[in-house]
């Protein structure tokens, strides 16, 4: 039986890993470095690949349910700043370097306890994408935590771009754990191993996690900030102009 | 326009001795070391050098190497060294390091005449 | 008496096709030569990353997207191999970054030139990277020992992108009127361009051979532009478009296609600083820099301390 939940959940999964890397992909020919300009540039690979994934099989569904001839491309070029279910932290600017790597470091680490559920849920497609995805999220994990205590730890300029950061970044933490109808896991289950993790690594980077932050909230329902229309006006410019050809 | 048109191969534009168009002043910062990366294309194979890049230190540069150097799947396992500690043996010495061995012909096993019916030996 | 000696020694080992390695005694003018050609390599490189970057944003596919971000990777990894390249011969990569971003350093002036549309993607993939790689195959062969390694490395992974860039335009070739009239506009304004990549004519110059009596190069820019001439006049009968060259045409003699005359004054205007986009390119490469040296910075000071902690545990 194939549901709304189900094609929601999809979706989601597949428009946050799209717009982050929209994101990140700005960095490609402006890193700081040659070599973390590639690293980061494998990164948003990995995401575009598995956002493809979800999209295809999200497509799958929609299909199947209501008789209609979706892609991956229709589902990601000719939805528009409401149909988007990605979660907000993923559509903020990418700041400075510290801001892009705290936000993939908040990103993956959730994304790795997520997907660590989801390779077990029933869905076998899910769980089969999960299974191939969570290998380029460990590392993931691994490159983005080194850089929070190479920051975190390194200069006092460095130190403090990181507290500026986490003050930005932070309240769009919550988000991930809201726990919605369509959820394919309950989300609040994984949240004392997230800040567990995250505790672990701004430990040694010298940072702190902040107090009681009110937290943002609205992406899974499409309620976004002003920030999305423009990555999809500028993401889907193409698809809009010249609707319905191949490319 | 006055150009002087000296030898100009493509891929290799003279530059001008003059002003620069820009007036940055050419300031260089302190760079990350330079490291040799070695890589075991896969198992069973010796680590082979793929080249080099930067980094700030060693786990650093295994990850750059990662990054880098193994995108179309190219290798299981990685070696990085910051090239300061490699020595180099000096050309100039080539004749004498490597030419004394060139009539050791007995060290090669082609040099022994043995009976065919040793197929295998 | 010795370096003669030595200069002939040299010139036996290249005509020897030997090939040169960094410890080896070489004329300091060969040295010059190849930092100079190797960095400015790297440095187009990175700057070829801005024009095509520019549309990985609005690529118009998340396929075509994914191919897009790969291949503007693979270019920062050339460079990456580039600069290692150039680096055995005595400069440092920070001290190549600086002179590209104070202006001193040339690229190709190619990418001075802006991307405007979709099937420009397709153009520069066809167009300049086909005319790229013409020169660096014939590089796989150069006499530097590590530029020719490296231009083995880059020629293997380059293979995927005058293919990818070939495909954009037959797919727009097949496309609605639109897509059609996109796909000849930006024909038209790469094809000069790329030919001028191949840098001025031969009979223009006066110097001696001496990167060919090297080995540096292997064939002259008038080979190269005829052989790229003859393999695209070719290929683009399979788009169905047309080259924007009257004069363009089979020579049944030279078994060559003739073609109409370059802008030279166009050329050595680019090449001079004034193309669309050299300043725009600069300023990017600067931001870049400028803007990432705190986070070089940190990097270094977060391993120093590392190491001194390790050492004081020891201690």
């Amino acid at each position: 039986m194939i549901n709304q939940k189900t094609i929601n959940a999809t979706l989601h999964l597949a428009d946050t890993t799209l717009i982050l890397a929209q994101k990140n992909s700005e960095w490609c020919a402006h890193g700081p470095i040659l070599e973390q300009d590639i690293a980061i540039t494998n990164i948003t690979l990995d995401l575009i690949g598995q956002s493809r994934m979800f999209y295809q099989y999200a497509a799958e569904l929609i299909n199947e349910v209501e008789n209609k001839n979706e892609t991956e491309d229709t589902l990601a070029y000719f939805r528009s700043e409401r149909e988007f279910k990605n979660f907000l932290i993923a559509e903020l600017p990418n700041g400075d370097w510290a801001q892009t790597i705290l936000r993939q470091f908040f990103f993956s680490c959730f994304h790795q306890l997520l997907f660590e559920k989801l390779q077990h849920i029933e869905d076998k497609q899910i769980s089969a994408i999960a299974v191939k995805s969570l290998k380029e999220i460990n590392y993931h994990v691994k490159w983005s935590s080194e850089w929070v205590i190479r920051l975190g730890d390194g200069t006092l300029e460095s130190h403090s771009r990181m507290v500026k950061a986490i003050e930005i970044l932070w309240p769009y933490t919550g988000e991930f754990f809201n726990a919605e109808e369509n959820d394919l896991i309950e989300v609040k289950k994984i949240k004392s191993n997230w800040i567990q993790k995250i505790e672990a690594v701004f430990f040694e980077a010298n940072l702190l996690i902040p107090g009681n932050v009110f937290m943002q909230t609205g992406g899974k329902q499409g309620i976004h900030t002003e920030h999305l229309g423009y990555i999809l006006t500028e993401m889907q410019s193409l698809q809009r102009a010249y609707p319905g050809l191949e490319w | 326009m006055n150009i002087k048109i000296t030898k100009y191969y493509y891929g290799d534009i003279p530059e001008e001795t003059t002003s620069s168009p820009s007036s940055k002043p050419n300031t260089v910062d302190l760079g990350w070391p330079l490291w040799e990366v070695f890589i075991r294309s896969k198992q069973g194979l010796d680590h082979k050098h793929a080249g080099s890049l930067h980094a700030a230190d060693a786990a650093m540069a295994i990850e750059n190497a990662r990054d880098v150097y193994t995108r179309r799947q190219e290798g299981i396992s990685i070696w990085v060294i910051e090239s300061k500690h490699i020595h180099a043996s000096n050309p100039d010495d080539a004749t004498m390091f490597y030419e004394p061995s060139a009539d050791k012909i007995y060290r090669h096993p082609t040099f022994y005449d043995l009976p065919d019916e040793i197929k295998h030996m | 008496m010795f370096l003669q000696e030595a200069e002939k020694t040299f010139q036996e080992k290249i005509d020897s096709e030997i090939k040169i390695e960094p410890k080896d005694w070489m004329p300091e003018a060969f040295r010059k030569t190849n930092l100079r050609q190797i960095s400015q390599h790297a440095h187009s490189e990175i700057v070829g990353m801005l024009p095509e970057g520019n549309w990985i944003s609005r690529a118009p596919s998340l396929k075509r997207k994914a191919i897009l971000i790969a291949k503007v990777q693979d270019e920062a990894g050339h460079g990456l191999y580039l600069y290692s390249a150039a680096e055995t011969l005595g400069m440092s990569r920070e001290q190549m970054v600086a002179d590209l971003n104070s202006g001193k350093a040339k690229y190709s002036s190619i990418f001075n030139y802006p991307t405007l549309t979709w099937a420009d993607m397709g153009a520069v993939g066809w167009l300049v990277d086909g005319a790229a790689i013409l020169n660096q195959v014939m590089l796989c062969r150069t006499s530097y020992g590590p530029y020719a390694r490296a231009m083995v490395r880059i020629c293997k992974e380059e293979s995927f992108h005058q293919r990818q860039g070939f495909e954009i335009l037959l797919i727009l070739s097949k496309g609605s009127k639109a897509q059609r009239e996109m796909c000849q506009d930006a024909i038209n304004r790469w094809w000069w361009p790329s030919l001028m990549m191949f840098g001025p004519k031969d009979s223009e110059s006066t110097n001696s051979d001496q990167s060919i009596k090297w080995k540096i190069k292997r064939k002259t820019n008038d080979e190269l532009r005829q052989q790229f001439v003859d393999m695209i006049a070719e290929q683009i009968k399979l788009l169905g478009m047309t080259l924007p060259d009257k004069d363009l045409k089979w020579n049944d003699k030279t078994k060559h296609y003739d073609f109409g005359e370059i802008n030279w004054d166009e050329f050595w205007n680019v090449v001079k600083g004034n193309g669309p986009c050299n300043k725009d390119r600069l300023i990017a490469r600067n931001k870049a820099h400028d803007e990432g040296a705190w986070v070089r910075e940190a990097a270094i000071a977060f391993a120093e301390k590392r190491k001194s902690n390790i050492n004081t545990k020891a201690a």
